[in-house]
Protein backbone atom coordinates (compact mmCIF):
# COMPACT_ATOMS: atom_id res chain seq x y z
CA UNK A 1 0.00 0.00 0.00
CA UNK A 2 1.17 3.51 -0.71
CA UNK A 3 1.07 5.81 2.30
CA UNK A 4 0.70 9.54 2.64
CA UNK A 5 2.09 11.50 5.57
CA UNK A 6 0.07 14.43 6.91
CA UNK A 7 1.86 17.11 8.92
CA UNK A 8 0.77 20.20 10.83
CA UNK A 9 2.96 22.50 12.91
CA UNK A 10 2.57 24.50 16.08
CA UNK A 11 5.36 27.01 16.53
CA UNK A 12 6.11 29.00 19.66
CA UNK A 13 7.81 32.23 18.71
CA UNK A 14 9.20 34.33 21.52
CA UNK A 15 8.26 37.93 20.86
CA UNK A 16 10.95 40.60 20.86
CA UNK A 17 9.69 42.78 23.68
CA UNK A 18 11.71 44.38 26.46
CA UNK A 19 9.30 43.23 29.13
CA UNK A 20 7.03 40.31 29.91
CA UNK A 21 3.56 39.95 28.49
CA UNK A 22 1.74 40.78 31.73
CA UNK A 23 4.32 42.65 33.83
CA UNK A 24 7.15 45.17 33.60
CA UNK A 25 9.88 42.58 34.36
CA UNK A 26 12.74 42.34 31.85
CA UNK A 27 12.87 39.48 29.31
CA UNK A 28 16.65 39.66 28.74
CA UNK A 29 18.16 36.20 28.14
CA UNK A 30 20.86 34.66 30.32
CA UNK A 31 20.50 36.63 33.56
CA UNK A 32 21.12 35.15 37.01
CA UNK A 33 18.24 32.85 38.05
CA UNK A 34 15.11 34.60 39.29
CA UNK A 35 16.53 38.11 39.07
CA UNK A 36 13.82 38.89 36.50
CA UNK A 37 11.07 37.06 38.33
CA UNK A 38 8.80 39.75 39.77
CA UNK A 39 5.74 39.20 41.96
CA UNK A 40 3.58 38.63 38.85
CA UNK A 41 6.00 35.99 37.48
CA UNK A 42 5.95 34.35 40.93
CA UNK A 43 2.12 34.49 41.14
CA UNK A 44 1.94 36.28 44.46
CA UNK A 45 -1.58 36.57 45.83
CA UNK A 46 -3.42 39.63 44.62
CA UNK A 47 -1.22 40.49 41.63
CA UNK A 48 -2.95 41.32 38.38
CA UNK A 49 -1.79 40.95 34.78
CA UNK A 50 -1.50 44.09 32.63
CA UNK A 51 -1.09 43.38 28.91
CA UNK A 52 2.03 44.60 27.08
CA UNK A 53 1.18 46.84 24.11
CA UNK A 54 4.24 45.73 22.15
CA UNK A 55 3.27 42.07 22.38
CA UNK A 56 -0.08 43.00 20.83
CA UNK A 57 1.68 44.98 18.10
CA UNK A 58 3.80 41.91 17.30
CA UNK A 59 0.66 39.78 16.95
CA UNK A 60 -0.92 42.36 14.64
CA UNK A 61 2.26 42.47 12.51
CA UNK A 62 2.18 38.73 12.10
CA UNK A 63 -1.52 38.75 11.24
CA UNK A 64 -0.96 41.38 8.56
CA UNK A 65 2.08 39.52 7.19
CA UNK A 66 0.11 36.30 6.59
CA UNK A 67 -3.03 38.02 5.30
CA UNK A 68 -5.00 36.84 8.28
CA UNK A 69 -8.20 37.99 9.85
CA UNK A 70 -7.30 39.91 13.00
CA UNK A 71 -9.90 39.37 15.68
CA UNK A 72 -11.53 42.70 16.66
CA UNK A 73 -12.15 41.46 20.21
CA UNK A 74 -10.01 38.52 21.28
CA UNK A 75 -10.16 36.91 24.69
CA UNK A 76 -7.55 35.57 27.10
CA UNK A 77 -8.21 32.24 28.74
CA UNK A 78 -6.71 30.21 31.54
CA UNK A 79 -5.21 26.85 30.63
CA UNK A 80 -5.11 24.91 33.87
CA UNK A 81 -2.38 22.44 34.76
CA UNK A 82 0.04 21.82 37.59
CA UNK A 83 3.77 21.97 37.15
CA UNK A 84 6.38 23.62 39.39
CA UNK A 85 7.54 26.00 36.66
CA UNK A 86 4.01 27.43 36.47
CA UNK A 87 3.34 28.88 39.92
CA UNK A 88 -0.17 30.17 39.14
CA UNK A 89 -1.41 26.68 38.29
CA UNK A 90 -2.60 28.03 34.93
CA UNK A 91 -1.08 29.53 31.85
CA UNK A 92 -2.70 32.64 30.43
CA UNK A 93 -3.33 31.85 26.77
CA UNK A 94 -6.09 32.33 24.23
CA UNK A 95 -8.57 29.64 23.32
CA UNK A 96 -11.86 30.34 21.58
CA UNK A 97 -11.05 33.78 20.23
CA UNK A 98 -7.33 34.03 19.32
CA UNK A 99 -5.90 37.38 18.25
CA UNK A 100 -5.02 36.11 14.74
CA UNK A 101 -7.41 33.98 12.68
CA UNK A 102 -7.05 32.17 9.37
CA UNK A 103 -4.15 33.23 7.14
CA UNK A 104 -1.67 31.75 4.70
CA UNK A 105 2.03 31.47 3.92
CA UNK A 106 3.54 30.57 0.55
CA UNK A 107 6.49 28.24 0.90
CA UNK A 108 9.24 27.25 -1.55
CA UNK A 109 10.02 23.56 -1.38
CA UNK A 110 13.52 22.92 -2.74
CA UNK A 111 14.28 20.36 -5.46
CA UNK A 112 15.21 16.89 -4.20
CA UNK A 113 16.87 14.51 -6.67
CA UNK A 114 14.70 14.36 -9.78
CA UNK A 115 11.79 16.18 -8.15
CA UNK A 116 11.84 19.86 -9.13
CA UNK A 117 11.36 22.73 -6.67
CA UNK A 118 7.80 23.97 -6.23
CA UNK A 119 5.70 26.50 -4.36
CA UNK A 120 2.86 25.63 -2.02
CA UNK A 121 0.41 27.53 0.16
CA UNK A 122 0.26 26.49 3.80
CA UNK A 123 -2.87 27.63 5.62
CA UNK A 124 -2.52 29.17 9.05
CA UNK A 125 -5.34 28.12 11.37
CA UNK A 126 -4.68 30.69 14.06
CA UNK A 127 -2.05 32.46 16.13
CA UNK A 128 -2.56 33.32 19.75
CA UNK A 129 -0.76 35.26 22.46
CA UNK A 130 0.31 33.46 25.61
CA UNK A 131 2.89 33.50 28.37
CA UNK A 132 5.90 31.17 28.60
CA UNK A 133 6.52 29.05 31.69
CA UNK A 134 9.68 29.03 33.83
CA UNK A 135 12.48 26.48 33.72
CA UNK A 136 13.20 23.51 35.93
CA UNK A 137 16.85 23.02 36.81
CA UNK A 138 17.89 19.52 37.82
CA UNK A 139 21.09 18.68 39.65
CA UNK A 140 21.86 22.15 41.03
CA UNK A 141 20.76 21.13 44.52
CA UNK A 142 20.96 17.50 45.66
CA UNK A 143 17.60 15.72 45.83
CA UNK A 144 15.59 18.76 44.79
CA UNK A 145 14.53 20.44 41.59
CA UNK A 146 15.33 24.12 41.22
CA UNK A 147 12.95 26.55 39.56
CA UNK A 148 14.10 29.59 37.61
CA UNK A 149 11.19 31.86 36.77
CA UNK A 150 13.07 34.44 34.67
CA UNK A 151 11.38 33.07 31.55
CA UNK A 152 7.95 32.84 33.18
CA UNK A 153 5.68 35.40 31.53
CA UNK A 154 7.81 35.93 28.41
CA UNK A 155 5.42 36.72 25.55
CA UNK A 156 4.88 34.00 22.97
CA UNK A 157 2.90 33.91 19.77
CA UNK A 158 1.86 30.33 19.07
CA UNK A 159 1.30 29.87 15.34
CA UNK A 160 -0.78 26.86 14.28
CA UNK A 161 -1.11 25.50 10.73
CA UNK A 162 -3.69 23.31 9.08
CA UNK A 163 -2.49 19.74 8.44
CA UNK A 164 -1.39 20.87 4.97
CA UNK A 165 2.12 19.47 4.64
CA UNK A 166 2.77 16.13 2.95
CA UNK A 167 6.49 15.51 3.51
CA UNK A 168 9.32 16.31 5.89
CA UNK A 169 10.71 18.60 3.17
CA UNK A 170 7.48 20.61 3.09
CA UNK A 171 7.37 20.87 6.88
CA UNK A 172 10.97 22.08 7.00
CA UNK A 173 10.35 24.53 4.13
CA UNK A 174 7.39 25.94 6.08
CA UNK A 175 9.37 26.18 9.32
CA UNK A 176 12.23 27.94 7.53
CA UNK A 177 9.85 30.34 5.79
CA UNK A 178 8.12 31.16 9.08
CA UNK A 179 11.50 31.59 10.75
CA UNK A 180 12.53 34.06 8.03
CA UNK A 181 9.20 35.89 8.19
CA UNK A 182 9.07 36.49 11.95
CA UNK A 183 12.59 37.91 11.83
CA UNK A 184 11.79 39.97 8.72
CA UNK A 185 8.88 41.71 10.44
CA UNK A 186 10.96 42.08 13.59
CA UNK A 187 8.76 40.21 16.06
CA UNK A 188 11.19 37.40 16.98
CA UNK A 189 14.98 37.15 17.05
CA UNK A 190 14.77 33.61 15.62
CA UNK A 191 17.46 32.30 17.99
CA UNK A 192 16.71 28.58 18.07
CA UNK A 193 19.51 27.68 20.52
CA UNK A 194 18.04 30.04 23.10
CA UNK A 195 14.56 28.64 22.44
CA UNK A 196 13.11 31.73 20.78
CA UNK A 197 11.61 29.59 17.99
CA UNK A 198 10.37 26.11 18.96
CA UNK A 199 8.33 23.75 16.81
CA UNK A 200 5.89 20.99 17.73
CA UNK A 201 5.12 18.76 14.75
CA UNK A 202 1.95 16.69 14.42
CA UNK A 203 2.49 13.65 12.23
CA UNK A 204 -0.01 11.08 11.00
CA UNK A 205 -0.15 8.70 8.04
CA UNK A 206 -3.02 7.40 5.92
CA UNK A 207 -3.41 5.29 2.79
CA UNK A 208 -2.80 7.51 -0.22
CA UNK A 209 -6.03 8.67 -1.80
CA UNK A 210 -8.11 8.54 1.39
CA UNK A 211 -9.51 11.62 3.12
CA UNK A 212 -9.78 10.53 6.71
CA UNK A 213 -6.90 11.68 8.89
CA UNK A 214 -4.91 9.03 10.74
CA UNK A 215 -4.21 9.22 14.46
CA UNK A 216 -1.49 11.76 15.08
CA UNK A 217 1.52 11.77 17.32
CA UNK A 218 3.03 15.09 18.32
CA UNK A 219 6.82 15.54 18.25
CA UNK A 220 7.58 18.17 20.88
CA UNK A 221 10.10 20.98 21.07
CA UNK A 222 12.22 20.65 17.94
CA UNK A 223 14.77 23.43 17.91
CA UNK A 224 16.68 22.76 14.71
CA UNK A 225 15.58 22.21 11.11
CA UNK A 226 17.92 19.25 10.75
CA UNK A 227 16.37 17.52 13.76
CA UNK A 228 12.90 18.32 12.43
CA UNK A 229 13.69 16.59 9.13
CA UNK A 230 15.16 13.55 10.90
CA UNK A 231 12.38 13.33 13.47
CA UNK A 232 9.59 13.47 10.87
CA UNK A 233 11.28 10.91 8.64
CA UNK A 234 11.80 8.52 11.53
CA UNK A 235 8.28 9.04 12.90
CA UNK A 236 6.70 8.52 9.46
CA UNK A 237 8.61 5.26 8.91
CA UNK A 238 7.70 4.08 12.41
CA UNK A 239 3.99 4.75 11.93
CA UNK A 240 3.88 3.06 8.51
CA UNK A 241 5.76 0.01 9.80
CA UNK A 242 3.51 -0.21 12.85
CA UNK A 243 0.37 -0.13 10.70
CA UNK A 244 1.77 -2.57 8.13
CA UNK A 245 2.61 -4.98 10.95
CA UNK A 246 -1.05 -4.87 11.95
CA UNK A 247 -0.58 -2.50 14.88
CA UNK A 248 -2.46 0.67 15.70
CA UNK A 249 -1.25 4.18 16.45
CA UNK A 250 -2.41 5.79 19.66
CA UNK A 251 -2.33 9.52 20.16
CA UNK A 252 0.82 10.45 22.02
CA UNK A 253 3.42 13.09 22.66
CA UNK A 254 6.87 12.00 21.54
CA UNK A 255 10.37 13.35 21.99
CA UNK A 256 13.16 13.24 19.44
CA UNK A 257 16.55 11.98 20.57
CA UNK A 258 19.22 13.59 18.36
CA UNK A 259 21.81 11.01 19.45
CA UNK A 260 19.85 8.00 18.21
CA UNK A 261 17.78 9.80 15.56
CA UNK A 262 14.66 8.18 17.02
CA UNK A 263 11.37 9.41 18.39
CA UNK A 264 10.04 7.94 21.61
CA UNK A 265 6.70 8.37 23.35
CA UNK A 266 6.82 10.23 26.65
CA UNK A 267 5.66 8.29 29.68
CA UNK A 268 1.90 8.25 29.08
CA UNK A 269 0.08 10.09 31.80
CA UNK A 270 -2.64 8.23 33.63
CA UNK A 271 -4.97 11.07 32.99
CA UNK A 272 -5.32 12.63 29.57
CA UNK A 273 -4.69 16.37 29.58
CA UNK A 274 -7.77 18.22 30.67
CA UNK A 275 -6.93 21.91 30.66
CA UNK A 276 -10.41 23.21 31.56
CA UNK A 277 -9.97 26.44 29.62
CA UNK A 278 -12.13 29.35 30.68
CA UNK A 279 -11.97 33.12 30.05
CA UNK A 280 -9.53 34.80 32.46
CA UNK A 281 -11.57 37.15 34.65
CA UNK A 282 -8.41 39.21 35.35
CA UNK A 283 -8.19 40.33 31.73
CA UNK A 284 -10.69 42.23 29.62
CA UNK A 285 -11.24 41.51 25.93
CA UNK A 286 -8.41 42.75 23.72
CA UNK A 287 -9.78 45.22 21.22
CA UNK A 288 -7.94 45.81 17.95
CA UNK A 289 -9.39 48.51 15.71
CA UNK A 290 -8.81 49.32 12.05
CA UNK A 291 -6.80 52.33 13.24
CA UNK A 292 -4.54 50.05 15.30
CA UNK A 293 -3.93 47.89 12.24
CA UNK A 294 -3.17 50.94 10.07
CA UNK A 295 -0.74 52.27 12.65
CA UNK A 296 1.11 48.93 12.82
CA UNK A 297 1.02 48.48 9.05
CA UNK A 298 2.77 51.84 8.63
CA UNK A 299 5.68 50.59 10.77
CA UNK A 300 6.16 47.39 8.79
CA UNK A 301 8.82 46.80 6.13
CA UNK A 302 7.81 45.72 2.63
CA UNK A 303 6.95 42.02 2.98
CA UNK A 304 9.23 39.39 1.44
CA UNK A 305 6.55 38.18 -1.01
CA UNK A 306 6.04 41.71 -2.36
CA UNK A 307 9.77 42.36 -2.53
CA UNK A 308 10.34 39.05 -4.31
CA UNK A 309 7.75 39.96 -6.95
CA UNK A 310 9.36 43.38 -7.34
CA UNK A 311 12.84 41.86 -7.80
CA UNK A 312 11.46 39.58 -10.52
CA UNK A 313 9.64 42.42 -12.31
CA UNK A 314 12.20 45.23 -11.93
CA UNK A 315 15.45 43.29 -12.16
CA UNK A 316 14.44 40.31 -14.30
CA UNK A 317 15.60 37.87 -11.63
CA UNK A 318 14.36 34.29 -11.58
CA UNK A 319 11.81 33.28 -8.95
CA UNK A 320 14.47 31.16 -7.24
CA UNK A 321 17.03 34.00 -7.12
CA UNK A 322 14.44 36.50 -5.93
CA UNK A 323 13.32 34.07 -3.19
CA UNK A 324 16.91 33.51 -2.04
CA UNK A 325 17.63 37.23 -1.89
CA UNK A 326 14.47 37.87 0.12
CA UNK A 327 15.23 35.18 2.70
CA UNK A 328 16.23 37.90 5.13
CA UNK A 329 15.62 41.63 5.21
CA UNK A 330 19.34 42.35 5.75
CA UNK A 331 20.30 40.25 2.72
CA UNK A 332 17.66 41.92 0.54
CA UNK A 333 18.78 45.38 1.68
CA UNK A 334 22.41 44.49 0.92
CA UNK A 335 21.46 43.42 -2.60
CA UNK A 336 19.41 46.58 -3.17
CA UNK A 337 22.26 48.75 -1.86
CA UNK A 338 24.66 47.01 -4.26
CA UNK A 339 22.36 47.75 -7.19
CA UNK A 340 21.83 51.35 -6.05
CA UNK A 341 25.60 51.81 -5.92
CA UNK A 342 25.71 51.12 -9.66
CA UNK A 343 26.03 47.35 -10.12
CA UNK A 344 23.82 45.54 -12.63
CA UNK A 345 21.16 43.47 -10.85
CA UNK A 346 22.05 40.06 -12.27
CA UNK A 347 25.75 40.06 -11.44
CA UNK A 348 24.89 41.69 -8.10
CA UNK A 349 22.46 38.82 -7.34
CA UNK A 350 25.05 36.23 -8.38
CA UNK A 351 27.77 37.75 -6.22
CA UNK A 352 25.53 38.19 -3.17
CA UNK A 353 24.16 34.65 -3.33
CA UNK A 354 27.44 33.13 -4.49
CA UNK A 355 30.79 34.41 -3.24
CA UNK A 356 29.46 36.67 -0.47
CA UNK A 357 27.07 34.08 1.01
CA UNK A 358 29.70 31.32 0.76
CA UNK A 359 32.21 33.45 2.68
CA UNK A 360 29.66 34.41 5.30
CA UNK A 361 28.65 30.76 5.78
CA UNK A 362 32.25 29.63 6.07
CA UNK A 363 32.96 32.30 8.68
CA UNK A 364 29.55 31.85 10.37
CA UNK A 365 28.76 35.51 9.96
CA UNK A 366 25.49 37.22 9.13
CA UNK A 367 25.25 39.63 6.22
CA UNK A 368 25.20 42.50 8.72
CA UNK A 369 28.71 41.42 9.79
CA UNK A 370 30.08 41.26 6.24
CA UNK A 371 33.50 42.94 6.02
CA UNK A 372 32.66 43.76 2.40
CA UNK A 373 30.19 46.64 2.08
CA UNK A 374 27.55 46.80 -0.63
CA UNK A 375 29.30 49.84 -2.08
CA UNK A 376 32.62 47.95 -2.33
CA UNK A 377 30.88 45.00 -3.98
CA UNK A 378 29.26 47.38 -6.45
CA UNK A 379 32.61 48.94 -7.40
CA UNK A 380 34.04 45.46 -7.94
CA UNK A 381 31.12 44.53 -10.20
CA UNK A 382 31.48 47.81 -12.09
CA UNK A 383 35.12 46.97 -12.86
CA UNK A 384 33.97 43.67 -14.37
CA UNK A 385 31.22 45.43 -16.31
CA UNK A 386 33.60 48.01 -17.81
CA UNK A 387 36.10 45.26 -18.73
CA UNK A 388 38.83 46.53 -16.39
CA UNK A 389 39.16 43.03 -14.92
CA UNK A 390 38.12 39.55 -15.95
CA UNK A 391 35.80 37.36 -13.89
CA UNK A 392 38.79 35.32 -12.78
CA UNK A 393 40.73 38.37 -11.64
CA UNK A 394 37.58 39.58 -9.86
CA UNK A 395 37.75 36.54 -7.59
CA UNK A 396 41.22 37.58 -6.46
CA UNK A 397 40.08 41.17 -5.93
CA UNK A 398 37.11 39.86 -3.93
CA UNK A 399 39.40 37.88 -1.61
CA UNK A 400 41.60 40.92 -1.08
CA UNK A 401 38.61 43.17 -0.41
CA UNK A 402 37.25 40.64 2.07
CA UNK A 403 40.58 40.66 3.91
CA UNK A 404 40.55 44.44 4.06
CA UNK A 405 43.49 45.01 1.72
CA UNK A 406 42.13 48.35 0.47
CA UNK A 407 39.83 49.71 -2.22
CA UNK A 408 38.94 47.93 -5.47
CA UNK A 409 41.07 50.07 -7.81
CA UNK A 410 44.05 50.05 -5.45
CA UNK A 411 43.91 46.23 -5.27
CA UNK A 412 43.64 45.86 -9.06
CA UNK A 413 46.65 48.15 -9.42
CA UNK A 414 48.72 46.50 -6.68
CA UNK A 415 48.11 42.99 -7.97
CA UNK A 416 48.48 43.97 -11.63
CA UNK A 417 45.13 42.44 -12.53
CA UNK A 418 44.09 45.00 -15.07
CA UNK A 419 42.77 43.30 -18.15
CA UNK A 420 44.49 44.02 -21.43
CA UNK A 421 41.90 45.31 -23.87
CA UNK A 422 44.33 47.17 -26.07
CA UNK A 423 43.90 45.71 -29.55
CA UNK A 424 47.52 46.22 -30.52
CA UNK A 425 48.85 44.43 -27.45
CA UNK A 426 46.48 41.51 -27.89
CA UNK A 427 47.32 41.22 -31.57
CA UNK A 428 51.03 41.04 -30.72
CA UNK A 429 50.40 38.24 -28.23
CA UNK A 430 48.28 36.30 -30.70
CA UNK A 431 50.87 36.60 -33.44
CA UNK A 432 53.47 35.20 -31.05
CA UNK A 433 51.22 32.32 -30.06
CA UNK A 434 50.39 31.46 -33.68
CA UNK A 435 54.05 31.46 -34.61
CA UNK A 436 55.02 29.27 -31.68
CA UNK A 437 52.20 26.74 -32.17
CA UNK A 438 52.21 26.02 -35.85
CA UNK A 439 51.16 22.43 -35.22
CA UNK A 440 47.96 23.48 -33.43
CA UNK A 441 47.15 25.88 -36.23
CA UNK A 442 47.45 23.00 -38.72
CA UNK A 443 45.19 20.82 -36.59
CA UNK A 444 42.60 23.55 -36.46
CA UNK A 445 42.74 24.02 -40.20
CA UNK A 446 42.33 20.25 -40.56
CA UNK A 447 39.01 20.60 -38.74
CA UNK A 448 39.87 19.99 -35.11
CA UNK A 449 37.69 22.47 -33.19
CA UNK A 450 39.49 21.65 -29.95
CA UNK A 451 42.70 23.17 -31.25
CA UNK A 452 41.02 26.57 -31.27
CA UNK A 453 40.36 26.45 -27.53
CA UNK A 454 43.93 25.34 -26.95
CA UNK A 455 45.16 28.39 -28.84
CA UNK A 456 42.92 30.68 -26.78
CA UNK A 457 44.40 29.06 -23.69
CA UNK A 458 47.92 29.69 -24.92
CA UNK A 459 47.14 33.35 -25.64
CA UNK A 460 45.58 33.82 -22.18
CA UNK A 461 48.60 32.18 -20.63
CA UNK A 462 51.00 34.38 -22.60
CA UNK A 463 49.12 37.45 -21.31
CA UNK A 464 49.33 36.08 -17.77
CA UNK A 465 45.55 35.87 -17.74
CA UNK A 466 45.14 39.57 -18.26
CA UNK A 467 43.95 39.63 -21.87
CA UNK A 468 40.25 40.23 -22.38
CA UNK A 469 39.08 36.70 -23.33
CA UNK A 470 36.28 37.93 -25.59
CA UNK A 471 38.73 40.01 -27.58
CA UNK A 472 41.23 37.16 -27.79
CA UNK A 473 38.52 34.90 -29.16
CA UNK A 474 37.40 37.37 -31.71
CA UNK A 475 40.84 38.28 -32.96
CA UNK A 476 42.00 34.70 -33.11
CA UNK A 477 38.99 33.82 -35.24
CA UNK A 478 39.82 36.65 -37.58
CA UNK A 479 43.47 35.66 -37.86
CA UNK A 480 42.65 32.02 -38.57
CA UNK A 481 39.99 33.00 -41.04
CA UNK A 482 37.49 30.92 -39.08
CA UNK B 1 -26.21 16.27 33.49
CA UNK B 2 -25.65 13.60 36.10
CA UNK B 3 -22.33 13.44 37.90
CA UNK B 4 -20.89 10.30 39.45
CA UNK B 5 -18.59 9.86 42.43
CA UNK B 6 -15.86 9.04 39.87
CA UNK B 7 -16.33 12.47 38.25
CA UNK B 8 -15.95 14.13 41.65
CA UNK B 9 -12.70 12.25 42.26
CA UNK B 10 -11.39 13.22 38.84
CA UNK B 11 -12.26 16.89 39.27
CA UNK B 12 -10.67 16.88 42.73
CA UNK B 13 -7.51 15.33 41.32
CA UNK B 14 -7.30 17.86 38.49
CA UNK B 15 -7.60 20.67 41.04
CA UNK B 16 -5.17 18.89 43.40
CA UNK B 17 -7.74 19.01 46.18
CA UNK B 18 -8.01 16.13 48.61
CA UNK B 19 -11.60 14.97 48.95
CA UNK B 20 -12.27 12.10 51.35
CA UNK B 21 -14.80 9.35 50.57
CA UNK B 22 -17.29 10.84 53.02
CA UNK B 23 -16.91 14.36 51.64
CA UNK B 24 -17.19 13.13 48.05
CA UNK B 25 -20.88 12.26 48.44
CA UNK B 26 -21.72 15.68 49.90
CA UNK B 27 -19.67 17.38 47.14
CA UNK B 28 -21.54 15.35 44.54
CA UNK B 29 -24.85 16.68 45.84
CA UNK B 30 -23.61 20.29 45.85
CA UNK B 31 -22.04 20.15 42.38
CA UNK B 32 -25.11 18.45 40.95
CA UNK B 33 -27.16 21.33 42.34
CA UNK B 34 -24.89 23.86 40.63
CA UNK B 35 -25.11 21.99 37.33
CA UNK B 36 -28.89 21.97 37.69
CA UNK B 37 -28.80 25.74 37.97
CA UNK B 38 -26.69 25.95 34.82
CA UNK B 39 -29.14 23.70 32.99
CA UNK B 40 -31.91 26.06 34.00
CA UNK B 41 -29.93 29.00 32.60
CA UNK B 42 -29.16 27.14 29.41
CA UNK B 43 -32.88 26.78 28.77
CA UNK B 44 -33.07 30.57 28.25
CA UNK B 45 -33.22 31.54 24.59
CA UNK B 46 -29.97 33.44 23.87
CA UNK B 47 -30.22 33.43 20.08
CA UNK B 48 -28.68 36.58 18.65
CA UNK B 49 -26.92 37.54 21.85
CA UNK B 50 -23.12 37.63 21.62
CA UNK B 51 -21.34 35.57 24.28
CA UNK B 52 -19.87 37.72 27.03
CA UNK B 53 -16.34 37.14 28.24
CA UNK B 54 -16.41 39.74 31.00
CA UNK B 55 -19.06 41.22 33.22
CA UNK B 56 -18.08 44.79 32.35
CA UNK B 57 -18.42 46.12 28.83
CA UNK B 58 -14.93 47.60 28.70
CA UNK B 59 -11.78 46.59 26.84
CA UNK B 60 -8.26 45.78 27.98
CA UNK B 61 -5.95 48.71 28.67
CA UNK B 62 -2.42 48.20 27.43
CA UNK B 63 0.89 48.84 29.16
CA UNK B 64 3.91 50.47 27.47
CA UNK B 65 6.80 48.04 26.93
CA UNK B 66 9.10 49.58 29.53
CA UNK B 67 10.95 47.74 32.31
CA UNK B 68 9.45 48.85 35.63
CA UNK B 69 10.36 45.88 37.84
CA UNK B 70 13.70 45.71 39.58
CA UNK B 71 15.43 42.66 40.99
CA UNK B 72 13.75 41.76 44.31
CA UNK B 73 15.04 38.20 44.48
CA UNK B 74 16.42 38.52 47.99
CA UNK B 75 13.10 39.72 49.41
CA UNK B 76 11.10 37.10 47.52
CA UNK B 77 13.39 34.25 48.56
CA UNK B 78 12.97 35.21 52.21
CA UNK B 79 9.26 34.41 52.05
CA UNK B 80 9.59 31.38 49.77
CA UNK B 81 8.54 28.05 51.26
CA UNK B 82 11.39 25.75 52.20
CA UNK B 83 10.38 22.22 51.34
CA UNK B 84 11.54 18.83 52.56
CA UNK B 85 15.25 18.70 53.22
CA UNK B 86 15.99 21.83 51.23
CA UNK B 87 17.66 24.56 53.23
CA UNK B 88 17.28 28.30 52.82
CA UNK B 89 21.03 28.57 52.25
CA UNK B 90 20.98 26.24 49.27
CA UNK B 91 18.12 28.16 47.70
CA UNK B 92 19.85 31.48 48.24
CA UNK B 93 23.17 30.21 46.91
CA UNK B 94 21.72 28.82 43.71
CA UNK B 95 19.24 31.64 43.24
CA UNK B 96 16.60 28.99 42.59
CA UNK B 97 13.29 28.19 44.24
CA UNK B 98 13.48 24.60 45.42
CA UNK B 99 10.72 22.04 44.97
CA UNK B 100 10.52 18.27 45.39
CA UNK B 101 12.37 16.55 42.56
CA UNK B 102 10.43 16.47 39.29
CA UNK B 103 11.67 14.15 36.57
CA UNK B 104 9.77 13.95 33.33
Amino acid sequence: MEWEVVIGLETHTQLQTKTKIFSGASTAFGSEPNTQACEVSLAFPGVLPVLNKEAVNCAIKFGLAVNAQITPRSVFARKNYFYPDLPKGYQISQYELPVVGKGMITIQVPAVGKNPAYEKVVNITRAHLEEDAGKSVHGAVEGMSGIDLNRAGTPLLEIVTEPDMRSAAEAVAYAKKLHELVQWIGICDGNMQEGSFRCDVNVSVRPKGTDKLGTRREIKNLNSFKFMQQAIEFETRWQIETLEDGGTISQATVLFNPDTGETRAMRSKEEANDYRYFPDPDLLPLEITEADKDRVRAQMPELPEAMKARFEADFGLTSYDAASLTSSLDLANYFVATVHAGADAKPAANWVMGAVSAKLNAEEKSIAQSPLTAVQLASLIKRIMDNTISNNAAKQVFEALWNGEGGVDAIIEAKGLKQVSDTGAIEAIIDEVLAANAAMVEEFKAGKEKAFNALVGQAMKASKGKANPAQVNEMLKKKLGA
Amino acid sequence: MALSIEDIKKIAHLARIEVSESDAAATLTKLTGILGLIEQMQAVDTKGIAPMSHSQDVVQRLREDVVTKTNQREAFQKVAPVLGNGSTDQAVDSGLYLVPKVIE
